[in-house]
């Protein structure tokens, strides 16, 4: 799932502070997960800026509050209508995915983030989350034992350790795992290690050149209008 | 006949004695010079440090041309953090057109080390690849496959680390460097001769030059320091205790003493071919290094 974290309520605040009406709008999916930007945290945000305004002693900003199953899908956007015609911008809690989807979806609108989009990951524990994949679009964890090296190695070299690990450990940050020790340890208790003797070739960087667009195949055989 | 000087000594049986300068951070190189006069004369070949520790610092090419233009054999420090393939490309046509042939490649510390720990990683080849790609550059393409007009021809090193607390992966990685064309090892730096004698019973097996890293140390508050913050840095207990021993202002003048110790025990036992000196800051003290363990006759 993708992994993103709340802004401060002081940078939310300034972001929102040009427009009257406010629609704070949250995503049903992986920020719902990792606890950025479910109805959850929609209305804690809510009550928050309402709380800061009353502080404040100042404030005129009315707030409205919805949260959409999913941000990044067209189809699901058709939920906002009716919500948004009166109000000045969105405060959307979707991933920056969901913030240029909505963004698309209702040109004369402004769309303002309000988490910030950190990683793909994973639940370490209640309130962990790990980062997994980097999205690199050209896929070797079946040649690193299931442990990638791009993502967890701070340096995502391909060809085994750099010499700054020490205790299993990295030498960027001394509670982080030095994958490569992972990815020997599991090679060999797979008695796989070969894969690891082999040399690996520079990465090519357009094995999806950016910005990436997947498109299906099985939609292209049938004659369908993707281009 | 080989281009690089310092590649023919790598053919002979000599002892061989390289160190490293690190560049300064600013445009003063008042200091690079002195200590480029001092010891190129005294030494086999001079590294000059690519930005160590993630430090920004003047660059390691610029530092090389000024050994060169002192007389003196530079060894091009190249690490992979701050530039991409073209970069990298780009840097090591301009060596060797300036008489610049030796390269030691490095994947480079993290930048989370260093002094600009904001900045972007980059990191687009590791150590592995940059030697297979000097090798390509060599046989006259570059690495998108374009022919070159005048190819390069280097002398080729890497790093290893003897001392790692896990050594078979780093193994494995020095063998990748061995097939990729490293022609000498310069270590990470040595303090218990038990380890070098360990790597160097599976080094042996390959025909490249090793040469063995003496850090030298001015203090067992530098010592430790080492240990938690720079990359590849194992201080074995007892030379921190022998660091702490002495009294105040004495530091540096035990570093020396370690370190001729340790270069003169190498020589003897002829554990492998030669040392590196990295006197990280304190490299007015190479000579006196060398004259305490003896081996200032056999680089003249």
């Amino acid at each position: 799932m993708i992994v993103a974290e709340q802004k401060s309520l002081e940078e939310i605040r300034r972001m929102i502070a040009p427009y009257g009406r406010v629609l704070i709008l949250g995503c049903g999916t992986c920020v719902t997960v990792c606890d950025a930007g479910g109805e959850r945290e929609v209305s804690f945000l809510h009550n928050a800026l309402r709380a800061a305004q009353a502080r404040s002693g100042n404030g005129t900003q009315t707030f409205f509050e919805y949260t959409l199953k999913r941000q990044c899908d067209a189809e699901f956007l058709d939920m906002l209508t009716g919500r948004v015609e009166d109000v000045d911008a969105i405060l959307s809690l979707g991933c920056g995915i969901g913030v240029q989807a909505i963004a698309e979806r209702f040109p004369y609108l402004p769309v303002l983030p309000g988490v910030n989009t950190s990683f793909m990951g994973m639940t370490n524990e209640w309130g962990i989350w790990d980062e997994r994949c980097a999205a690199c679009g050209d896929c070797r964890l079946s040649e690193t034992a299931g442990i990638c090296p791009i993502t967890r190695c701070t340096k995502g070299i391909l060809n085994g350790p750099c010499a700054g690990t020490k205790n299993g450990k990295c030498e960027a940050n001394k509670d982080m795992d030095c994958a490569w020790v992972l990815i020997y340890k599991r090679l060999e208790g797979l008695q796989q290690l070969e894969n690891m003797r082999r040399y690996y070739p520079p990465r090519n960087f357009r094995a999806i050149p950016r910005p990436k667009r997947i498109v299906s195949k099985a939609t292209i055989d049938v004659g369908g209008e993707n281009e | 006949m080989s281009d690089s000087l310092f590649e023919e000594k790598l053919g002979s049986d000599k002892f061989l004695v390289t160190t490293e300068i690190g560049p300064p951070k600013g445009t003063d190189t008042s200091e690079m010079l002195h200590h480029i006069d001092l010891l190129k004369d005294k030494v086999d070949a001079i590294n000059v440090t690519d930005g160590q520790s993630s430090v920004m610092r003047f660059a390691s090419l610029g530092g090389c041309l000024l050994v060169k233009e002192a007389g003196g054999e530079p060894i091009l420090q190249v690490t992979c953090r701050d530039r991409n393939r073209l970069a990298i490309q780009a840097d090591l046509l301009m060596a060797y057109s300036r008489g610049i042939t030796n390269v030691l490649c490095l994947t480079g510390d993290s930048i989370d080390v260093g002094d600009h720990k904001e900045a972007k990683p980059v990191f687009d080849l590791d150590s592995v690849q940059l030697l297979r790609m000097i090798r390509t550059m060599e046989s006259g393409t570059d690495m998108g496959g374009n022919e070159l007009k005048g190819a390069p021809k280097f002398c080729i090193g890497a790093s290893v680390h003897p001392e790692a607390d896990f050594i078979e992966p780093q193994l494995l990685k020095f063998d990748k460097k061995v097939a990729a064309g490293a022609q000498f090892f310069q270590t990470q730096g040595i303090f218990d001769l038990g380890s070098l004698r360990r790597f160097m019973q599976y080094a042996s097996q390959f025909d490249v030059k090793i040469l063995a890293g003496i850090i030298v140390l001015a203090s067992a508050r530098m010592a430790r320091y080492m240990n938690d913050n720079v990359p590849g840095i194992i201080v074995s207990q007892p030379v921190i205790d022998e660091l702490a021993g002495v009294e105040k202002g004495k530091g540096l003048q035990k570093g020396i003493e370690i370190a001729a110790r340790l270069i003169r025990s190498i020589r003897e036992e002829k554990l492998c071919h030669g040392v590196h000196i990295m006197a990280v800051g304190n490299e007015g003290v190479v000579p006196d290094i060398l004259e305490a363990a003896e081996v200032v006759d056999v680089h003249v």
